[in-house]
């Protein structure tokens, strides 16, 4: 049984020595997830040290001198010890009543500190999910200032953010380790998340709720960047679509606009109005393809729009027959949409 | 009653002859109409430990299948539609098909034994439960052979359950099989309820009753107000899917989180329907091999009482991350942490009886010893749990997949192996290779913890649960691979299990009635127990009543029925006697009334007309199993 222990804790000291960190869960971004973090640490310090007094009462309850057996009935064994015994039971499970009356309270303080972050100030960004993809939209500036985007959010340090998070079909949920706690996106209601990021750096997180066939496919990327670069970012993103230069990237966009990929994409500043798949306008500025499912190369997007159901079985993208021509004008097309 | 004025009564019979009449009237028939009328609770009670025992290899099979496909980053041995299927296979039969029943299956053995009793209470619908059990059970299971498993997990989150993003008949067959069980599940609990109140032998009163009795107690309890819960919910659901209501769907006024309240006011209970027992099974391992009463067996009881009721109290911890108001989450935080307590208590009272017993390390002892161990850590795990700041980050991440493995496995599978290295013996009479049990252990205990410690460091790294693959860039193949290893490692020590009963049951040395010297009733039996269980009904005066200085229960009562199957009902709380009442003969009945409400629930499955073309035979098979015959029990 020592042994099981030693090799758990052996197997513990291997895995925190490969990896080249905290896990990401334990290496907070932001203020939420570093209350977040030392609540984490407290409860295993103490759930820890718990654990190991209650292994060693095991123990040495196991392992103490014990008197010859004298023959007594098993009935009366140890019977004039049971009134010690019920002394150290007692207090024992009084000192837990107050361990755990300790981290009741501790919960409740960091709940409220979570609470009390919240700015007035906020930037609010509506996020929905869908099988299996994240629609982004900043919509806080009026119509002229309201942009879509999916699969990456992009914010300024520094600032309180509020996500707005719904759902158009199944129960998702948002999860990005580094900058806090997860939030569920429900149909019919609104959930809201709220943080800020002070390091700019890009943070990765998934769907944490299953949400069917592409559940493990649903990744998102969090990208924050010093308040002059957000707003240079947010303005790129509001213009229209450009438009095609070259004489393959035009025969991209007669090519996108006259096959099945219109009916669900958006490209601003063309015909393409599709609501229902992400805005492609500025794609190729994007990481990822396919919620994140692949990088954005010229490649990963080639396989994505010639066999999405390869890629991505189940994803609600359908096949396209293109000939290598169309492929490839298509590529040179979205490749431009920076 | 007239049957009380005639009959042949078992005063002064000598035994061989008290043998020769309580075998022919308890003994059930041979050929296969007697094999399936039979209503002796050990018959029934072996069939559902080896039904669910079938299920557990079934759950685990799918579990090793699940870590083939995650030992290596973007694997392809399964696509996402046959791991989605595995995973809520898994989650499901280990819950509905293996861990309920396997508890509810000990009890229904083991209850009459030990609380001295002829026969369990109402033995056909015992034995009608069996047969619901296994239909729903076997229907599932065959429903995935032909590609129609279960696919939204064990806990069928709407609308993912629902018409429009799960068509076909997966959920269907799903929802079914819930109600199967749930069936089930009440029939047992209503069994077990009259078994421990009424049929007490005499002198048993409610502070003599033995520990693992008053777990099963107040389990059958837990159960008869849990599982309405989940019948409503897995009937709203199935009316979506099939009448086309809105319950659960927010487009039409429905909510999608009702489906949550119904499914966890039942889902947290369920944790305590398969721990409760459990703990029942260390209370009544403990004694036997420290040779010392557990310690505490009033603070016991009463943690047992009050788990039963916080069970009621905690379910929102399942759903912190769902949107719901932040003061009613800190209600459950606060519920939750509080049933830490009577698991507290529990746990010091079994190490003072090690403390003040003398332990005797044979492979049952080893296993209760395991399951303080990882019990603990995964209690632990569970208050990190409990805190909402925390849980909004580990919340269905693999650090849960972690708690509840370490609570359920730890909790409940190590004192159910360990209950069954005990109970082997008196079920079978042959002991358990003691050599190999040991080495199960060691691989068992090492395994597990390779297995499950990981995947508290996976969650925290954002690994979240039932992902069917992941990218090699996100650092947790290592983890994983080790995982896998050493939960296929775990599995085989199943395997050894499986080994050493099969093997046993022929080469195992004959183990006598008692061979554990253990205090409780069932050990007064021979092993395995005649069909009538005590030649005369023992009268008792202690809680382990084997332990007086002879060996045997304080005294005996004489004057039941011998040509008749008659039981001595006893008073609730001083189990002073009472009544003489008959128990009912075997009856084919049961078994046709369970196959016509398998065939309506099955029906129901494809149209919502089943429903009444149902009635028939079901009120036919019910009409047959009540009609009055004449006999003893229908007057």
């Amino acid at each position: 049984m020592r042994t099981g222990s030693r090799l758990s804790a052996a197997i513990l000291a291997l895995f925190l020595a490969g990896c080249t960190g905290l896990p990401a869960g334990l290496d907070p971004a932001g203020p939420a997830a570093e209350m977040i973090t030392g609540l984490f640490w407290w409860f295993t310090a103490i759930c820890t040290a718990v654990w190991a007094l209650v292994v060693l009462g095991l123990g040495a309850s196991l392992l103490r001198a014990r008197p010859a057996d004298d023959g007594a009935s098993p009935l009366d064994r140890g019977s004039a010890r049971r009134i010690s015994a019920t002394r150290v039971v007692t207090a024992l499970v009084g000192a837990t009543a107050l361990v755990l009356v300790a981290l009741t309270i501790s919960a409740f303080i960091t709940g409220r500190g979570l609470a009390q972050l919240r700015g007035e100030q906020v930037r609010t960004i509506e996020i929905t999910g869908h099988q299996w993809w994240w629609e982004v939209r900043y919509s806080d500036g009026g119509p002229a200032e309201t942009l879509a985007t999916a699969n990456e959010i992009h914010v300024p340090v520094g600032e309180a953010v509020r996500l707005s998070l719904r759902s158009n079909d199944v129960i998702h949920s948002f999860w990005i380790p580094r900058i806090g706690g997860k939030q569920d996106l429900v149909p019919g209601q609104v959930n809201h998340l709220d943080f800020t990021i002070d390091k700019p750096g890009i943070y990765r997180g998934q769907c944490a709720e299953f949400c069917g066939f592409q559940h493990a496919h649903m990744g998102l990327v969090l990208v924050a960047h010093p308040r002059d670069e957000f707003e240079r970012w947010f303005s790129s993103q509001l213009k229209p679509a450009q438009a095609p230069r070259g004489a393959e990237a035009r025969a991209g966009q007669q090519a996108f606009l006259s096959r099945s990929c219109v009916m669900c994409h958006t490209v601003r500043g063309t015909p393409a109005g599709g609501k229902i798949a992400p805005d492609l306008t500025h794609i190729a500025s994007r990481s990822g393809v396919a919620a994140n499912t692949l990088p954005m190369t010229r490649g990963a997007l080639a396989a994505w729009i010639a066999d999405p159901q390869a890629v991505k079985p189940g994803a609600h993208m359908p096949r396209t027959e293109l000939d290598s021509d169309e492929l490839n004008s298509i590529l040179a097309y979205l490749e431009q949409l920076k | 009653m007239s049957s009380s004025d005639e009959g042949l009564r078992d005063t002064g019979l000598d035994s061989v002859r008290l043998h020769d009449w309580l075998s022919r009237t308890w003994d059930h028939k041979r050929g296969l109409v007697g094999w399936f009328s039979t209503v002796d609770h050990k018959v029934i009670g072996r069939r559902y430990i080896i039904t669910a025992l079938f299920f557990l290899a079934l759950g685990g099979l799918a579990a090793a299948i699940m870590r083939l496909q995650l030992a290596r980053p973007e694997n392809t041995i399964v696509g996402p539609d046959l791991y989605n299927q595995l995973f809520s296979m898994h989650g499901t039969t280990m819950m509905f098909l293996f861990a309920v029943p396997v508890m509810e299956a000990f009890a229904i053995y083991l209850v009459p034994l030990m609380v001295g009793t002829r026969a369990i209470a109402f033995p056909r619908l015992n034995a009608f439960s069996y047969y619901v059990f296994l239909m729903g059970g076997l229907m599932m299971w065959i429903a995935f052979a032909f590609n129609t498993g279960a696919e939204a997990g064990w806990f069928s989150y709407v609308p993912l359950a629902g018409p429009e993003f799960s068509p076909g008949k997966r959920t269907d067959f799903w929802a079914q099989m819930i109600t199967f069980t749930e069936v089930a599940a009440l029939s047992v609990a209503v069994v077990v309820i009259v078994t421990v109140f009424k049929q007490r032998a005499p002198g048993m009163t409610l502070n003599r009753i033995p520990l693992f009795v008053w777990s099963e107690l107040v389990t059958s309890f837990v159960v008869l107000f849990a599982m309405p819960a989940v019948m409503m919910a897995s009937t709203m659901l199935i009316l979506d899917r099939l009448v086309g209501t809105h319950f659960f769907n927010p487009a039409e006024g429905g909510d999608a989180l009702l489906w949550q309240h119904l499914f966890w006011f039942f889902g947290h209970p369920e944790v305590y329907i398969i721990f409760l027992p459990a703990t029942g099974m260390v209370s009544a391992i403990l004694p036997a091999f420290t040779r010392c009463p557990v310690f505490g067996y009033t603070a016991i009881v009463l943690s047992l009482i009050a788990t039963g009721f916080l069970a009621f109290g905690l379910w929102v911890h399942h759903m912190f991350v769902a949107g719901l108001p932040q003061l009613g989450s800190s209600f459950f935080t606060a519920s939750s942490m509080v049933i830490a307590i009577p698991s507290g208590i529990q746990i010091f009272c079994w190490i003072a009886t090690l403390w003040l017993g003398s332990p005797v390390y044979r492979t049952p002892l080893l296993f209760v010893l395991g399951f303080i161990v990882i019990f603990v850590l995964g209690g632990l795990t569970g208050v990190m749990a409990a805190a909402v700041p925390i849980d909004a980050q580990i919340h269905d991440s693999y650090f849960i997949v972690a708690h509840f493995h370490y609570v359920l496995v730890g909790g409940a599978v190590f004192p159910l192996v360990g209950a069954i290295y005990y109970w082997y013996p008196k079920a079978t009479g042959r002991m358990m290779s003691e050599r190999l049990g040991r080495w199960h252990f060691a691989l068992a205990f090492i395994t597990f913890n390779a297995a499950f410690f990981p995947m508290h460091i996976l969650g925290l790294a954002g690994m979240p649960r039932r992902v069917y693959t992941y990218p090699a860039e996100a650092g947790w193949s290592a983890m994983n691979l080790v995982v896998s290893l050493a939960s296929l490692a775990f599995a085989f020590s199943f395997v050894l299990l499986a080994w050493n009963m099969m093997r046993s049951l022929r080469h195992g040395t004959p183990a006598g009635p008692n061979p554990w010297t253990a205090g409780t009733l069932e050990w007064a039996t021979p092993s395995p127990p005649p069909p009538y269980n005590f030649a005369r009904i023992p009268v008792i005066d202690n809680v382990e009543p084997l332990w007086r200085g002879n060996g045997s229960p304080a005294g005996e009562v004489s004057g039941l029925r011998v040509d008749a199957r008659e039981l001595l009902v006893t008073t609730l709380t001083e189990a002073m006697p009472d009544l003489r009442e008959p128990s009912p003969a075997d009856s084919i009945w049961p078994l046709l009334a369970a196959v016509a409400v398998g065939a309506t629930f099955f029906g129901s499955i494809f149209t919502p007309w089943a429903v009444i073309w149902g009635l028939g035979p079901v009120a036919v098979t019910l009409i047959g199993w009540f009609w009055p015959k004449g006999a003893p029990e229908d007057e």
